[in-house]
Protein backbone atom coordinates (compact mmCIF):
# COMPACT_ATOMS: atom_id res chain seq x y z
CA UNK A 1 0.00 0.00 0.00
CA UNK A 2 2.65 2.18 0.92
CA UNK A 3 4.68 1.75 -2.37
CA UNK A 4 1.64 2.45 -4.58
CA UNK A 5 1.17 5.67 -2.42
CA UNK A 6 4.78 6.77 -3.64
CA UNK A 7 4.09 5.81 -7.02
CA UNK A 8 1.06 7.78 -7.11
CA UNK A 9 2.78 10.98 -6.39
CA UNK A 10 5.54 10.14 -8.91
CA UNK A 11 4.15 11.89 -11.53
CA UNK A 12 7.33 11.86 -13.77
CA UNK A 13 7.46 7.85 -13.34
CA UNK A 14 3.46 7.76 -14.80
CA UNK A 15 3.62 10.25 -17.38
CA UNK A 16 7.10 7.99 -19.24
CA UNK A 17 4.90 5.06 -18.67
CA UNK A 18 2.20 6.78 -20.90
CA UNK A 19 5.04 7.52 -23.24
CA UNK A 20 6.93 4.45 -23.51
CA UNK A 21 3.32 2.86 -23.84
CA UNK A 22 2.69 5.04 -27.02
CA UNK A 23 6.24 4.54 -28.28
CA UNK A 24 5.67 0.54 -28.29
CA UNK A 25 2.43 1.13 -29.81
CA UNK A 26 3.34 3.44 -32.59
CA UNK A 27 6.12 0.91 -33.54
CA UNK A 28 4.22 -2.15 -33.58
CA UNK A 29 1.47 -0.35 -35.68
CA UNK A 30 4.13 1.15 -38.56
CA UNK A 31 7.60 0.25 -38.70
CA UNK A 32 8.39 3.69 -40.25
CA UNK A 33 7.99 5.30 -36.57
CA UNK A 34 11.39 3.53 -34.90
CA UNK A 35 13.59 4.70 -37.76
CA UNK A 36 16.42 6.62 -37.35
CA UNK A 37 15.06 9.20 -40.04
CA UNK A 38 11.56 9.39 -38.09
CA UNK A 39 13.38 9.66 -34.62
CA UNK A 40 15.18 12.72 -35.88
CA UNK A 41 12.75 14.25 -37.27
CA UNK A 42 10.54 13.84 -33.94
CA UNK A 43 13.23 15.27 -31.78
CA UNK A 44 13.40 18.19 -34.06
CA UNK A 45 9.82 18.97 -34.07
CA UNK A 46 9.76 18.67 -31.01
CA UNK A 47 12.44 20.72 -29.83
CA UNK A 48 10.65 24.29 -30.34
CA UNK A 49 7.38 23.47 -28.44
CA UNK A 50 9.44 21.82 -25.53
CA UNK A 51 12.17 24.50 -24.76
CA UNK A 52 8.53 26.91 -24.80
CA UNK A 53 7.03 24.40 -22.64
CA UNK A 54 10.36 24.56 -20.21
CA UNK A 55 9.43 28.03 -19.04
CA UNK A 56 5.77 27.97 -19.27
CA UNK A 57 5.97 24.99 -16.50
CA UNK A 58 8.40 27.79 -14.45
CA UNK A 59 5.61 30.24 -15.12
CA UNK A 60 2.50 27.73 -14.13
CA UNK A 61 3.78 26.30 -11.12
CA UNK A 62 4.58 30.22 -9.76
CA UNK A 63 0.56 30.03 -10.17
CA UNK A 64 0.68 32.20 -13.45
CA UNK A 65 0.06 32.09 -17.51
CA UNK A 66 2.13 33.55 -20.70
CA UNK A 67 0.04 33.35 -23.58
CA UNK A 68 2.75 35.38 -25.49
CA UNK A 69 5.44 33.05 -26.04
CA UNK A 70 4.57 32.66 -29.67
CA UNK A 71 4.42 35.82 -30.62
CA UNK A 72 7.73 36.84 -28.62
CA UNK A 73 9.05 33.68 -30.67
CA UNK A 74 8.01 35.52 -33.42
CA UNK A 75 9.37 38.94 -32.66
CA UNK A 76 12.83 37.61 -31.58
CA UNK A 77 13.38 35.98 -34.94
CA UNK A 78 12.27 38.67 -36.93
CA UNK A 79 14.87 40.46 -34.92
CA UNK A 80 17.28 38.09 -35.81
CA UNK A 81 16.09 38.14 -39.64
CA UNK A 82 15.87 41.90 -40.22
CA UNK A 83 19.43 42.61 -38.26
CA UNK A 84 21.26 39.87 -40.70
CA UNK A 85 18.91 41.23 -43.54
CA UNK A 86 21.16 44.54 -42.76
CA UNK A 87 24.25 43.03 -42.84
CA UNK A 88 24.74 42.71 -38.87
CA UNK A 89 27.34 39.36 -37.66
CA UNK A 90 24.93 36.77 -37.67
CA UNK A 91 26.13 36.34 -34.00
CA UNK A 92 25.36 39.21 -32.59
CA UNK A 93 21.86 39.18 -34.16
CA UNK A 94 21.34 36.29 -32.53
CA UNK A 95 22.42 37.76 -28.91
CA UNK A 96 19.75 40.89 -30.24
CA UNK A 97 17.26 38.19 -30.60
CA UNK A 98 17.90 36.91 -27.31
CA UNK A 99 17.55 40.38 -25.83
CA UNK A 100 14.53 41.11 -27.59
CA UNK A 101 12.51 38.48 -26.36
CA UNK A 102 14.22 38.60 -22.27
CA UNK A 103 12.76 42.35 -22.70
CA UNK A 104 9.41 41.17 -24.05
CA UNK A 105 9.39 39.05 -21.02
CA UNK A 106 10.70 41.28 -18.63
CA UNK A 107 7.65 44.09 -20.04
CA UNK A 108 5.32 41.22 -18.85
CA UNK A 109 6.62 40.89 -15.54
CA UNK A 110 6.68 44.83 -15.17
CA UNK A 111 2.83 45.04 -16.45
CA UNK A 112 1.80 41.76 -13.72
CA UNK A 113 3.66 43.55 -10.81
CA UNK A 114 3.41 47.10 -10.93
CA UNK A 115 0.68 47.21 -13.20
CA UNK A 116 -1.36 44.22 -10.80
CA UNK A 117 -2.89 43.29 -13.82
CA UNK A 118 -3.48 39.64 -14.50
CA UNK A 119 -1.15 37.12 -15.71
CA UNK A 120 -3.44 36.16 -18.44
CA UNK A 121 -4.25 39.71 -19.46
CA UNK A 122 -0.66 41.27 -19.48
CA UNK A 123 0.33 38.39 -21.65
CA UNK A 124 -3.16 38.28 -23.91
CA UNK A 125 -2.04 41.66 -24.87
CA UNK A 126 1.44 40.62 -25.15
CA UNK A 127 0.12 38.08 -27.52
CA UNK A 128 -0.95 41.11 -29.82
CA UNK A 129 1.50 43.67 -29.17
CA UNK A 130 5.23 41.26 -30.25
CA UNK A 131 3.05 39.83 -33.28
CA UNK A 132 1.93 43.04 -33.94
CA UNK A 133 5.98 44.73 -33.60
CA UNK A 134 7.04 41.50 -35.79
CA UNK A 135 4.63 42.68 -38.57
CA UNK A 136 5.72 46.52 -37.91
CA UNK A 137 9.26 45.59 -37.94
CA UNK A 138 9.74 43.38 -41.29
CA UNK A 139 6.02 45.05 -43.03
CA UNK A 140 4.41 41.49 -43.50
CA UNK A 141 7.53 40.03 -45.19
CA UNK A 142 9.74 36.89 -44.48
CA UNK A 143 13.32 37.16 -44.46
CA UNK A 144 16.00 34.67 -45.86
CA UNK A 145 18.54 33.55 -43.63
CA UNK A 146 21.30 31.37 -45.25
CA UNK A 147 23.81 32.09 -42.10
CA UNK A 148 26.16 29.20 -41.82
CA UNK A 149 25.56 29.57 -38.08
CA UNK A 150 22.17 29.26 -38.10
CA UNK A 151 22.28 26.39 -40.88
CA UNK A 152 24.07 24.38 -38.42
CA UNK A 153 22.02 24.53 -35.60
CA UNK A 154 18.66 24.04 -37.39
CA UNK A 155 20.07 21.39 -39.64
CA UNK A 156 23.64 19.36 -38.32
CA UNK A 157 23.93 16.65 -35.92
CA UNK A 158 26.67 16.16 -32.97
CA UNK A 159 27.34 12.85 -32.51
CA UNK A 160 24.50 11.61 -34.31
CA UNK A 161 21.67 13.67 -32.63
CA UNK A 162 20.54 16.95 -34.51
CA UNK A 163 21.45 20.23 -32.63
CA UNK A 164 17.86 21.72 -31.65
CA UNK A 165 18.02 18.40 -28.92
CA UNK A 166 21.27 19.99 -27.35
CA UNK A 167 19.15 23.11 -26.99
CA UNK A 168 16.45 21.61 -25.18
CA UNK A 169 18.68 19.53 -23.26
CA UNK A 170 20.74 22.54 -22.11
CA UNK A 171 17.74 24.30 -21.58
CA UNK A 172 15.72 21.74 -19.54
CA UNK A 173 19.23 21.04 -17.22
CA UNK A 174 19.58 24.65 -16.27
CA UNK A 175 15.70 25.31 -15.68
CA UNK A 176 15.24 21.69 -13.09
CA UNK A 177 18.81 23.23 -11.60
CA UNK A 178 17.17 26.95 -11.13
CA UNK A 179 13.62 25.16 -9.65
CA UNK A 180 14.99 22.54 -7.69
CA UNK A 181 18.06 23.78 -5.94
CA UNK A 182 17.91 27.22 -5.93
CA UNK A 183 16.48 29.77 -3.71
CA UNK A 184 14.62 31.13 -7.26
CA UNK A 185 13.16 28.05 -7.24
CA UNK A 186 11.79 27.67 -4.01
CA UNK A 187 10.14 30.95 -4.35
CA UNK A 188 8.73 29.80 -7.31
CA UNK A 189 7.34 26.70 -5.42
CA UNK A 190 5.90 29.12 -2.82
CA UNK A 191 4.34 31.90 -4.39
CA UNK A 192 2.40 29.41 -6.38
CA UNK A 193 1.50 27.60 -3.63
CA UNK A 194 0.27 30.79 -1.50
CA UNK A 195 1.36 33.95 -2.72
CA UNK A 196 -0.15 35.77 0.01
CA UNK A 197 1.94 33.58 2.97
CA UNK A 198 5.00 34.25 0.79
CA UNK A 199 4.45 37.74 0.94
CA UNK A 200 3.84 37.89 4.43
CA UNK A 201 7.23 36.01 4.85
CA UNK A 202 9.19 37.98 3.38
CA UNK A 203 9.14 36.63 0.11
CA UNK A 204 10.19 39.51 -2.80
CA UNK A 205 7.21 37.93 -4.62
CA UNK A 206 7.21 41.06 -7.37
CA UNK A 207 11.06 40.66 -7.83
CA UNK A 208 10.67 36.95 -8.30
CA UNK A 209 7.59 37.19 -10.81
CA UNK A 210 9.33 39.58 -13.27
CA UNK A 211 12.71 37.20 -13.03
CA UNK A 212 9.98 34.41 -13.52
CA UNK A 213 8.33 35.76 -16.84
CA UNK A 214 11.41 37.44 -18.18
CA UNK A 215 13.11 33.94 -18.29
CA UNK A 216 9.70 33.08 -19.92
CA UNK A 217 10.68 35.93 -22.62
CA UNK A 218 14.38 34.75 -22.80
CA UNK A 219 13.18 31.12 -23.23
CA UNK A 220 10.92 31.93 -26.01
CA UNK A 221 14.26 34.09 -28.35
CA UNK A 222 16.37 30.57 -27.35
CA UNK A 223 13.20 28.66 -29.56
CA UNK A 224 13.47 31.52 -31.99
CA UNK A 225 17.11 30.80 -32.97
CA UNK A 226 16.05 26.97 -33.52
CA UNK A 227 13.53 28.01 -35.64
CA UNK A 228 15.11 30.67 -37.20
CA UNK A 229 17.45 27.77 -38.02
CA UNK A 230 15.18 24.90 -38.92
CA UNK A 231 13.03 27.44 -41.51
CA UNK A 232 16.14 29.23 -42.90
CA UNK A 233 13.31 32.16 -43.27
CA UNK A 234 11.83 34.40 -40.34
CA UNK A 235 8.26 34.66 -41.19
CA UNK A 236 6.71 37.37 -39.02
CA UNK A 237 3.32 34.86 -38.92
CA UNK A 238 5.41 31.80 -37.89
CA UNK A 239 4.53 30.02 -34.65
CA UNK A 240 0.88 31.08 -34.51
CA UNK A 241 -0.87 29.55 -31.67
CA UNK A 242 2.12 27.56 -30.28
CA UNK A 243 1.68 28.92 -26.98
CA UNK A 244 -0.95 26.48 -26.30
CA UNK A 245 0.75 23.80 -27.51
CA UNK A 246 3.44 24.47 -24.91
CA UNK A 247 0.61 25.30 -22.11
CA UNK A 248 -1.01 21.96 -23.12
CA UNK A 249 2.70 20.20 -23.34
CA UNK A 250 2.97 20.74 -19.37
CA UNK A 251 -0.59 20.15 -18.65
CA UNK A 252 -0.48 16.60 -19.75
CA UNK A 253 3.45 16.74 -18.28
CA UNK A 254 0.89 16.82 -14.58
CA UNK A 255 1.74 20.48 -13.93
CA UNK A 256 -0.99 21.60 -11.67
CA UNK A 257 -2.80 24.63 -13.51
CA UNK A 258 -3.70 25.38 -9.52
CA UNK A 259 0.24 26.50 -9.00
CA UNK A 260 2.98 25.14 -6.76
CA UNK A 261 2.93 21.50 -7.49
CA UNK A 262 4.29 19.47 -10.48
CA UNK A 263 8.42 18.99 -11.74
CA UNK A 264 9.69 20.75 -14.82
CA UNK A 265 10.61 17.39 -16.57
CA UNK A 266 7.53 16.30 -17.28
CA UNK A 267 6.48 19.08 -19.56
CA UNK A 268 9.54 17.75 -21.62
CA UNK A 269 7.53 14.33 -21.81
CA UNK A 270 4.46 16.22 -22.15
CA UNK A 271 6.09 17.91 -25.29
CA UNK A 272 7.15 14.61 -26.57
CA UNK A 273 3.52 12.72 -26.11
CA UNK A 274 2.22 15.23 -28.15
CA UNK A 275 4.70 15.32 -31.66
CA UNK A 276 4.09 11.59 -31.36
CA UNK A 277 0.72 11.76 -31.82
CA UNK A 278 0.92 13.98 -34.56
CA UNK A 279 3.70 12.12 -35.98
CA UNK A 280 2.34 9.02 -35.14
CA UNK A 281 -0.55 9.72 -36.81
CA UNK A 282 0.96 11.44 -40.03
CA UNK A 283 2.89 8.11 -40.20
CA UNK A 284 -0.19 6.01 -40.23
CA UNK A 285 -2.03 8.05 -42.34
CA UNK A 286 -4.97 9.76 -40.51
CA UNK A 287 -6.24 13.14 -40.93
CA UNK A 288 -4.58 15.61 -39.41
CA UNK A 289 -7.86 16.81 -38.49
CA UNK A 290 -8.26 14.27 -36.09
CA UNK A 291 -4.82 15.12 -34.35
CA UNK A 292 -6.14 18.40 -32.63
CA UNK A 293 -9.43 16.24 -31.66
CA UNK A 294 -6.93 13.69 -29.57
CA UNK A 295 -5.01 16.10 -28.23
CA UNK A 296 -8.09 17.98 -27.32
CA UNK A 297 -9.09 14.80 -25.48
CA UNK A 298 -5.34 13.66 -24.28
CA UNK A 299 -5.70 17.19 -22.11
CA UNK A 300 -8.66 16.68 -20.84
CA UNK A 301 -7.98 13.15 -19.59
CA UNK A 302 -4.57 14.15 -18.33
CA UNK A 303 -6.20 16.54 -16.18
CA UNK A 304 -8.97 14.34 -15.35
CA UNK A 305 -6.17 11.39 -13.93
CA UNK A 306 -4.25 13.74 -11.97
CA UNK A 307 -7.55 14.65 -10.06
CA UNK A 308 -8.20 10.88 -9.84
CA UNK A 309 -4.65 10.98 -8.26
CA UNK A 310 -4.98 13.39 -5.90
CA UNK A 311 -8.41 12.81 -4.58
CA UNK A 312 -7.42 9.07 -3.76
CA UNK A 313 -4.94 10.27 -0.97
CA UNK B 1 7.98 39.74 35.88
CA UNK B 2 11.28 42.40 36.19
CA UNK B 3 9.65 45.76 36.10
CA UNK B 4 13.10 46.67 33.35
CA UNK B 5 12.83 48.46 30.36
CA UNK B 6 9.95 47.49 28.18
CA UNK B 7 10.43 45.65 24.89
CA UNK B 8 7.81 47.47 22.83
CA UNK B 9 6.18 50.74 23.66
CA UNK B 10 3.98 52.13 21.19
CA UNK B 11 3.36 55.51 22.18
CA UNK B 12 0.38 57.95 21.33
CA UNK B 13 -0.67 55.76 18.41
CA UNK B 14 -3.47 57.26 15.48
CA UNK B 15 -4.89 55.48 12.60
CA UNK B 16 -7.32 56.51 10.31
CA UNK B 17 -8.69 55.02 6.96
CA UNK B 18 -9.71 57.92 5.10
CA UNK B 19 -12.17 59.41 7.19
CA UNK B 20 -12.89 56.38 9.64
CA UNK B 21 -10.62 56.27 12.82
CA UNK B 22 -9.33 53.06 13.73
CA UNK B 23 -7.24 54.12 16.45
CA UNK B 24 -6.87 57.57 18.65
CA UNK B 25 -3.77 57.98 21.07
CA UNK B 26 -3.47 54.00 21.76
CA UNK B 27 -0.82 53.40 24.36
CA UNK B 28 0.65 50.10 24.77
CA UNK B 29 3.72 48.12 26.53
CA UNK B 30 4.84 44.64 26.66
CA UNK B 31 7.95 43.39 28.92
CA UNK B 32 10.01 40.35 29.02
CA UNK B 33 8.64 37.01 30.10
CA UNK B 34 4.91 38.10 29.88
CA UNK B 35 1.92 37.56 27.90
CA UNK B 36 -0.50 40.95 27.23
CA UNK B 37 -3.76 39.97 26.31
CA UNK B 38 -5.41 42.78 23.66
CA UNK B 39 -8.79 42.50 23.79
CA UNK B 40 -11.81 44.12 22.62
CA UNK B 41 -14.75 44.03 20.38
CA UNK B 42 -14.72 43.47 16.54
CA UNK B 43 -13.66 46.87 15.05
CA UNK B 44 -12.30 47.75 18.56
CA UNK B 45 -9.19 48.36 17.02
CA UNK B 46 -6.90 45.26 18.03
CA UNK B 47 -5.97 44.21 14.76
CA UNK B 48 -5.09 47.76 13.41
CA UNK B 49 -2.76 48.22 16.25
CA UNK B 50 -0.66 44.91 15.82
CA UNK B 51 -0.85 45.19 12.43
CA UNK B 52 1.06 48.57 12.54
CA UNK B 53 3.31 46.95 15.27
CA UNK B 54 3.97 44.09 12.91
CA UNK B 55 4.81 46.07 9.68
CA UNK B 56 1.82 45.28 7.48
CA UNK B 57 -0.18 48.52 8.43
CA UNK B 58 1.82 52.10 9.23
CA UNK B 59 0.44 54.77 11.50
CA UNK B 60 -0.42 58.07 10.92
CA UNK B 61 0.41 59.36 13.92
CA UNK B 62 2.38 58.08 16.90
CA UNK B 63 6.18 56.45 17.91
CA UNK B 64 7.53 53.08 18.60
CA UNK B 65 10.19 52.02 20.54
CA UNK B 66 11.56 48.82 20.71
CA UNK B 67 14.07 47.87 23.57
CA UNK B 68 14.16 51.84 24.25
CA UNK B 69 14.90 52.71 20.74
CA UNK B 70 12.98 54.58 18.50
CA UNK B 71 11.86 52.65 15.47
CA UNK B 72 10.04 52.95 11.71
CA UNK B 73 8.17 49.73 11.11
CA UNK B 74 7.03 49.92 7.06
CA UNK B 75 6.88 46.56 6.26
CA UNK B 76 6.93 43.24 7.51
CA UNK B 77 10.67 42.71 6.87
CA UNK B 78 11.11 45.79 8.93
CA UNK B 79 9.77 44.55 12.24
CA UNK B 80 11.07 40.72 11.35
CA UNK B 81 14.71 42.58 12.00
CA UNK B 82 14.32 44.52 15.21
CA UNK B 83 12.66 40.65 16.40
CA UNK B 84 8.84 41.13 16.20
CA UNK B 85 7.32 37.81 14.59
CA UNK B 86 3.42 37.83 14.25
CA UNK B 87 1.58 34.63 13.24
CA UNK B 88 -1.59 34.75 12.08
CA UNK B 89 -4.97 33.42 12.50
CA UNK B 90 -4.91 31.84 9.31
CA UNK B 91 -2.39 29.48 9.28
CA UNK B 92 -0.09 31.40 6.99
CA UNK B 93 2.17 28.33 5.92
CA UNK B 94 2.21 27.01 1.86
CA UNK B 95 0.84 23.54 1.82
CA UNK B 96 2.30 22.67 -0.65
CA UNK B 97 5.85 22.96 1.06
CA UNK B 98 7.44 20.49 3.28
CA UNK B 99 8.36 21.78 6.92
CA UNK B 100 11.76 22.78 6.60
CA UNK B 101 11.34 24.81 3.71
CA UNK B 102 7.80 26.44 5.25
CA UNK B 103 10.07 27.11 8.58
CA UNK B 104 12.72 29.03 6.43
CA UNK B 105 10.20 30.58 3.85
CA UNK B 106 11.79 34.29 2.29
CA UNK B 107 14.97 33.66 4.87
CA UNK B 108 16.41 30.40 2.80
CA UNK B 109 19.93 28.95 3.79
CA UNK B 110 21.54 29.37 0.76
CA UNK B 111 25.30 29.98 -0.87
CA UNK B 112 25.44 31.90 -4.27
CA UNK B 113 21.99 31.61 -4.26
CA UNK B 114 22.22 27.59 -4.08
CA UNK B 115 19.81 26.26 -1.44
CA UNK B 116 21.00 24.54 1.40
CA UNK B 117 19.20 21.78 1.79
CA UNK B 118 20.41 19.43 4.35
CA UNK B 119 21.76 22.26 6.70
CA UNK B 120 17.79 23.82 5.99
CA UNK B 121 16.41 20.07 7.12
CA UNK B 122 18.91 19.47 10.22
CA UNK B 123 18.46 23.12 11.56
CA UNK B 124 14.43 23.03 10.99
CA UNK B 125 14.54 19.19 13.31
CA UNK B 126 16.20 20.64 15.68
CA UNK B 127 13.99 23.83 15.99
CA UNK B 128 11.23 21.87 16.05
CA UNK B 129 12.50 19.33 18.52
CA UNK B 130 13.42 22.45 21.22
CA UNK B 131 9.86 22.87 21.24
CA UNK B 132 9.10 19.38 21.34
CA UNK B 133 6.66 19.44 18.47
CA UNK B 134 6.76 16.19 16.46
CA UNK B 135 5.59 15.76 13.13
CA UNK B 136 5.01 12.89 10.72
CA UNK B 137 8.47 13.17 8.53
CA UNK B 138 10.04 16.91 7.54
CA UNK B 139 9.89 16.08 3.80
CA UNK B 140 5.92 15.31 4.12
CA UNK B 141 3.99 18.30 2.95
CA UNK B 142 2.25 20.17 5.37
CA UNK B 143 -0.79 20.35 3.85
CA UNK B 144 -1.13 17.06 4.80
CA UNK B 145 -0.63 17.94 8.40
CA UNK B 146 -3.12 18.69 11.43
CA UNK B 147 -3.95 22.14 12.40
CA UNK B 148 -2.45 21.78 15.78
CA UNK B 149 0.95 20.31 13.89
CA UNK B 150 0.57 23.72 11.42
CA UNK B 151 0.28 25.93 13.57
CA UNK B 152 3.59 24.54 15.63
CA UNK B 153 5.38 24.86 12.54
CA UNK B 154 4.15 28.40 12.50
CA UNK B 155 5.52 29.19 15.82
CA UNK B 156 8.98 27.75 15.90
CA UNK B 157 8.96 29.42 12.88
CA UNK B 158 8.54 32.56 14.46
CA UNK B 159 10.74 32.08 16.89
CA UNK B 160 13.33 30.43 15.68
CA UNK B 161 14.86 33.61 14.23
CA UNK B 162 16.00 35.52 17.60
CA UNK B 163 12.66 36.33 18.31
CA UNK B 164 12.02 39.28 21.46
CA UNK B 165 8.54 40.15 20.91
CA UNK B 166 5.47 37.30 19.31
CA UNK B 167 2.20 38.22 18.37
CA UNK B 168 -0.44 35.51 18.18
CA UNK B 169 -3.49 36.61 16.39
CA UNK B 170 -6.00 34.49 17.34
CA UNK B 171 -2.92 31.44 17.43
CA UNK B 172 -5.76 28.81 18.91
CA UNK B 173 -9.18 29.71 16.89
CA UNK B 174 -8.38 26.87 14.31
CA UNK B 175 -7.52 24.12 16.51
CA UNK B 176 -9.12 21.35 18.44
CA UNK B 177 -8.87 21.16 22.20
CA UNK B 178 -5.96 18.99 22.73
CA UNK B 179 -4.32 21.19 20.11
CA UNK B 180 -5.01 24.44 21.42
CA UNK B 181 -3.42 22.49 25.30
CA UNK B 182 -0.35 22.18 22.99
CA UNK B 183 -0.31 25.34 22.07
CA UNK B 184 -0.37 27.03 25.40
CA UNK B 185 2.51 24.53 26.48
CA UNK B 186 4.39 26.29 23.79
CA UNK B 187 3.38 29.58 24.74
CA UNK B 188 4.06 28.83 28.43
CA UNK B 189 7.75 27.51 27.57
CA UNK B 190 8.42 30.47 24.92
CA UNK B 191 7.91 32.80 28.04
CA UNK B 192 9.75 30.90 30.44
CA UNK B 193 12.69 32.04 27.92
CA UNK B 194 12.03 35.49 28.02
CA UNK B 195 10.07 36.42 25.30
CA UNK B 196 7.12 38.92 25.09
CA UNK B 197 4.02 37.64 23.64
CA UNK B 198 0.84 39.85 22.66
CA UNK B 199 -1.99 37.71 22.62
CA UNK B 200 -4.92 38.81 21.23
CA UNK B 201 -8.22 36.14 21.61
CA UNK B 202 -12.24 36.23 21.41
CA UNK B 203 -11.88 33.47 24.05
CA UNK B 204 -11.78 35.48 27.66
CA UNK B 205 -11.42 32.33 29.36
CA UNK B 206 -8.34 31.61 27.26
CA UNK B 207 -7.00 35.16 28.17
CA UNK B 208 -7.76 35.05 31.35
CA UNK B 209 -5.64 31.95 31.98
CA UNK B 210 -2.57 32.84 30.20
CA UNK B 211 -2.15 36.28 30.15
CA UNK B 212 -0.40 38.78 32.94
CA UNK B 213 -1.86 41.79 31.91
CA UNK B 214 -4.98 42.95 29.67
CA UNK B 215 -5.14 45.92 27.19
CA UNK B 216 -8.65 46.71 26.61
CA UNK B 217 -9.86 48.60 23.63
CA UNK B 218 -12.84 49.99 22.45
CA UNK B 219 -13.53 52.32 19.60
CA UNK B 220 -9.69 52.70 18.92
CA UNK B 221 -8.96 54.10 22.68
CA UNK B 222 -7.30 52.54 25.40
CA UNK B 223 -9.98 51.47 27.90
CA UNK B 224 -7.82 50.17 30.81
CA UNK B 225 -4.49 48.08 30.99
CA UNK B 226 -3.64 46.61 34.32
CA UNK B 227 -2.70 43.04 35.68
CA UNK B 228 -5.43 40.10 34.75
CA UNK B 229 -5.41 39.18 38.19
CA UNK B 230 -6.93 42.24 39.70
CA UNK B 231 -10.08 41.73 37.80
CA UNK B 232 -12.97 38.68 37.57
CA UNK B 233 -13.66 36.90 34.07
CA UNK B 234 -17.19 39.00 34.19
CA UNK B 235 -15.35 42.50 34.87
CA UNK B 236 -13.18 42.36 32.06
CA UNK B 237 -15.86 41.25 29.80
CA UNK B 238 -18.25 44.21 31.57
CA UNK B 239 -15.58 46.43 30.51
CA UNK B 240 -14.89 44.69 26.76
CA UNK B 241 -18.88 45.38 26.79
CA UNK B 242 -19.10 49.11 28.21
CA UNK B 243 -15.93 50.07 27.06
CA UNK B 244 -15.22 52.12 30.57
CA UNK B 245 -12.58 51.36 33.05
CA UNK B 246 -13.96 49.62 36.64
CA UNK B 247 -12.08 49.03 39.62
CA UNK B 248 -10.95 45.20 40.21
CA UNK B 249 -12.50 43.52 42.67
CA UNK B 250 -9.55 40.99 43.34
CA UNK B 251 -7.24 41.79 45.61
CA UNK B 252 -3.76 42.60 44.74
CA UNK B 253 -1.58 40.16 45.15
CA UNK B 254 2.32 39.81 44.75
CA UNK B 255 1.78 41.47 41.41
CA UNK B 256 3.05 44.99 40.26
CA UNK B 257 0.46 47.59 40.16
CA UNK B 258 0.22 49.02 36.18
CA UNK B 259 1.94 52.27 36.09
Amino acid sequence: MLRLEGLKSRSLLWIVLVAVLMMAILSLSSPYFMTLGNMTNLMKQVSIVAILAAGQAVVIISGGIDLSVGSILALSAVTIGWLIENGVDPRIAAIAGLAMGTFAGWINGMVITRGRIPPFIATLGMLGIARGMALVITKGVSYQVLEPLFLFIGNSKIAGLPVPLYFVVVVFAAVMIMMHMTVFGRHVYAIGGDERVARLEGIPVDRQKVKIYTLSGFLAAVAAIVLVGRLAATPPSVAQGIELQAIAAVIIGGVSFVGGRGIVITALVGAFIMAMITNGLNILGISSFYQQVLIGIVIIVAVWLDNLKSTAR
Amino acid sequence: MNKAAPLVEMRSISKHFGGVRALTDVHLDLFPGEVLGVLGHNGAGKSTLIKILAGAESANDGSIFVGGQEVTIADPNDARRFGIETIYQELALCGNLDAPANLFMGRELHKWGFLRQRAMKEEAEQALSRLNIRIPSPESEVRLMSGGQRQCISISRAVHFDTRILIMDEPTAALGMEESRKVMDLIEELKSQGLGIIWISHDIHEVYNFTDRITILSGGRNVITADTRKFLQDEIVSMIISGRPIEGSMPEGSSHAPA
